[in-house]
């Protein structure tokens, strides 16, 4: 009977009279891998601030080591070792990563002076350990998102706590560095680190974790260990119903060629890409991170421009670096990143809607608010947004709605093609499921729909065809019924 | 993007519990409901407040600085700065002078829009070098503000230009339909600029702008254009503040709206308008207007020093931005 490093029961937690935990319960046990499961709104961050000291509970009991605690700042939390991943990565961009990781604990040397020197050495040995091929030195401003992901990782891990929480910790790296990652992982809790890991990636969990907890509606529902479960019951544990399995998709007819990209080119990003998506088709694109996939979507859609090459929507040829013109043409994208370029955060849910084809809801150069109100009203139930109005600002939705607000937006301009750069990142798998069922039903209607996605079950989920990317070039092509997961990691490797 | 709280007008949302919305009411009328106060606290101060006299005055007085602050409305709204609206007001009103002296005048309908291309072109520089060239807004503006400043004291010679035309004049001083023409420049421009931010394709882009550059460019949004044009509105405007100001000095004088600037952003930062971009009104902007003017000409009716004044100014433009923060979280 392994060693209860901690355990909690009945927590309780309510903001302004609205309960968002009403049975919080956790066992962790020394040296495993807890995977706590629930989608938006389940009450798992309350309940991971609570541990951390963040929040204070209004009730139930928490217990380190069979005493009873009650954080009252998450400085409290850190001095019985408990440390956290978060999934908000908020780095000191001008400091370096060495800084970065021991940022107010730097070693000191005589007299209190920071030992730099020390910090760079400590920093170095820390990142080979967990095989991260970073540079200690180097400023985190000129890291990727991944790259910092990677270093806050690392932070953690200096840490040396017991207890570590991990909250969307591979959200932005790739299989290579998640594979080293585990590796960690299993280092660390082979000494007795018990870890708190949540995640949306079903996948991440079962290879992972040794038991699990599901979170529904600020309840606990069920816990026990992944060796008894398997993925079908976990969704159905975490929707709660039944999720049924994906019907494969009947292979489409050959239909109009609504894009074709010829050997395009952006220095140190990508090289002599060429493809081409038909009306009714699915296209997906794997590769590993820094593999150029984002940066391609980017110059099709011309967030960035090309530097050779060309793209051809519907017979006409685009001019690049106008995403403008690419709405005209009839595309839309999903950007990777939907707080920093998919969505104004302030505005509301209707006014970012309609913001790229306004043009409709006007009458002699005039906005028609009930025109466009109309219009927002039916994109809502159309996709079921939840939201108690399209006047709130959408900065208060969950990550799921908010991504279906960036599918109405593109939507509004009815693009023949759709252009998704991993359309389901950080949505709860409700949410997933439904983003699925919108792209297939659009590529049904006709539509052409690119796809990126760094998970390989989502990829071989919905794609007719896949790319696989590789090095800032396309490494292999395949149809579905060809691929799996070995075959893609294989050929992105 | 229009925020929720859409304008000092727009009703709040519908609430099961309206008590409960009390912050959102704040936030909608907290401006008009500081300047009903303001005039409530100066009509006990002093007995000649509340005359109709004072009013036009306080109102012509605003003028200038209303218009000021609607153009560089525009400008904050997309996350930028105009420091050199002062400076254009000049040159501006030094080339509208110089076609309007009465020894050689020519006609308004050359004179207004010869001083507005002015105010456009350098507006357009401005946000040519912001948008294309991605130069930080308060490093550009301050530039221009340094140069068209030394432009208009070459243009005047470095001597006022007097003996303006009477029509010139009447722009200053002259009636039309019974208002003071400044009233009346104050209330067309508002609601030119109004309906322009409210009802328009590009009104909507400059929200979007200021909300997020990023965002704007996915969805299609032209940014250098609505950059751009943003600046050109704020230096068309600062034009026509300037021939205002000229008309009422009687004179172009070439140190004419030096720290002008001040104050118009004072009132778009009282008037509820985030720095950050993206959030803000013109109503906001009028009544922040109104509500400098009426703290100047209530302190002037009771006597307070301009120096005073001065920190009376400051502290209220502290305050609104402190307001402005703690709404934000």
């Amino acid at each position: 009977m392994a060693h209860v490093l901690f355990e909690a029961d009945r927590v309780a937690k309510s903001f302004n009279g609205v309960p968002a935990l009403r049975d919080g319960r956790l066992r962790l046990e020394a040296g495993s891998v807890h995977a706590l499961c629930g989608g938006n709104g389940a009450g798992k961050s309350t309940f991971l601030s609570i541990l951390m000291g963040i929040l204070r509970r209004d009730g139930g009991s928490m217990r380190l080591d069979g005493v009873e605690v009650d954080f009252e700042d998450p400085v409290q939390a850190l001095d019985h070792r408990i440390a956290i991943i978060t999934q908000e990565l908020s780095p000191i961009p001008g400091m370096s990563v060495a800084e970065n990781i021991y940022l107010g604990r730097e070693p000191r040397a005589f007299g209190g002076m920071i030992d730099r020197r020390r910090m760079l050495r400590d920093a170095q040995a820390l990142l080979m350990r967990l095989g991260f091929d970073i540079e200690p030195g180097a400023v985190m401003s000129s890291l990727s998102l991944g790259q910092v992901q990677l270093v806050e990782i690392a932070r953690a891990f200096s840490r040396d706590a017991r207890i570590l929480i991990m909250d969307e910790p591979t959200s932005a790296i790739g299989e290579r560095e998640t594979q080293a990652f585990f590796k960690a992982i299993r280092q660390i809790t082979a000494q007795g680190v018990g870890i708190v890991y949540v995640t949306h990636r079903l996948d991440e969990i079962f290879e992972i974790a040794d038991s699990y907890t599901v979170f529904r509606d600020g309840c606990f529902i069920e816990s026990g260990r992944i060796a008894d479960i398997d993925r079908g019951g976990l969704v159905q544990l975490i929707v709660g119903r039944r999720v049924d399995a994906i019907q494969a998709r009947p292979m489409p007819e050959c239909h109009t060629t609504v894009l074709e990209v010829q050997s395009l080119s952006r220095q140190a990003e990508f090289s002599d890409v060429s493809l081409s998506v038909s009306a009714g088709e699915i296209v997906g694109i794997y590769g590993l991170m820094g593999s150029g996939r984002s940066e391609f979507l980017n110059a099709v859609y011309g967030i960035t421009a090309h530097e050779a090459g060309s793209v051809t929507m519907l017979g006409q040829r685009l001019r690049k670096g106008r995403p403008d013109l690419a709405i005209r043409a009839g595309m839309a994208m999903i950007t990777e990143d939907r707080k920093d370029s998919g969505l104004v955060l302030m505005g509301s849910v209707r006014h970012n809607i309609t913001l790229p084809a306004l043009k409709r809801f006007t009458r002699a150069r005039v906005l028609r608010s009930r025109m466009e109100r109309a219009h927002a009203r039916s994109m809502i139930e159309r996709l079921a947004i939840k939201t108690a109005s399209d006047a709130l600002p959408v900065s208060t939705m969950s990550g799921g709605n908010q991504q279906k607000v960036v599918i109405a937006r593109c939507l509004s301009t009815s693009p023949r093609l759709l252009i998704c750069d991993e359309p389901t990142r950080g949505i709860d798998e409700g949410a997933k499921q439904e983003v699925y069922a919108l792209l297939r039903r659009f590529a049904e209607e006709g539509g052409a729909v690119l796809v990126v996605s760094s998970e390989a079950p989502e990829i071989l989920q919905l794609s007719d065809r896949i790319l696989v990317f590789r090095k800032g070039r396309v490494a292999h092509a395949l149809t579905a019924e060809a691929a799996n997961q070995e075959v893609l990691l294989h050929a992105a490797a | 993007m229009t925020p929720v709280a859409e304008s000092a007008f727009t009703p709040p949302l519908r609430v099961s519990k309206p008590w409960k919305a009390w912050p959102q009411y704040l936030k909608s009328y907290g401006i008009v409901a500081t300047f009903v106060a303001l005039c409530i606290a100066l009509n006990f101060a002093s007995d000649s407040f509340l005359s109709w006299d004072n009013w036009t005055n306080i109102i012509r007085q605003t003028a200038i600085n209303g218009i000021l602050a609607i153009g560089v409305t525009f400008v904050i709204l997309t996350k930028g700065i105009d420091l050199s609206v002062g400076s254009v007001m000049a040159l501006a009103g030094a080339v509208g002078a110089s076609l309007a002296t009465s020894s050689n005048p020519h006609s308004l309908w050359m004179v207004i829009p010869a001083a507005c291309a002015v105010g456009a072109a350098l507006g357009a520089v401005n946000g040519l070098t912001v948008s294309r060239w991605g130069l930080p807004p308060f490093v550009v503006t301050l530039g221009m503000l340094s140069a068209a400043r030394g432009v208009t004291f070459i243009f005047c010679d470095g001597r006022p230009i007097p003996n303006l035309s009477e029509n010139f004049l009447a722009l200053g001083a002259g009636d039309l339909l019974g208002l003071p023409m400044p009233i009346l420049l104050l209330a067309l421009t508002f609601l030119v600029a109004w309906f322009t931010l409210r009802y328009t394709v590009f009104g909507r882009h400059i929200y979007a702008v200021g909300g997020s550059e990023k965002s704007a460019r996915t969805s299609g949004v032209r940014v250098t254009r609505v950059v751009t044009m943003a600046y050109v509105i704020s230096g068309l405007l600062a034009a026509l503040a300037g021939l205002l100001l000229t008309a009422r000095t009687t004179a172009a004088l070439p140190q004419a709206g030096v720290a002008y600037e001040l104050d118009a952003i004072a009132a778009v930062v009282i008037g509820g308008t985030s720095l950050s971009g993206g959030v803000g009104t013109l109503t906001g902007t009028l009544f922040g207007a109104l509500i400098i003017g009426t703290i100047n000409n209530g302190l002037d009716l009771m006597g307070v020093s301009s120096y005073y004044q001065q920190i009376v100014k400051g502290a209220i433009i502290v305050g609104a931005v402190l307001l402005d923060v703690s709404r934000r979280k």
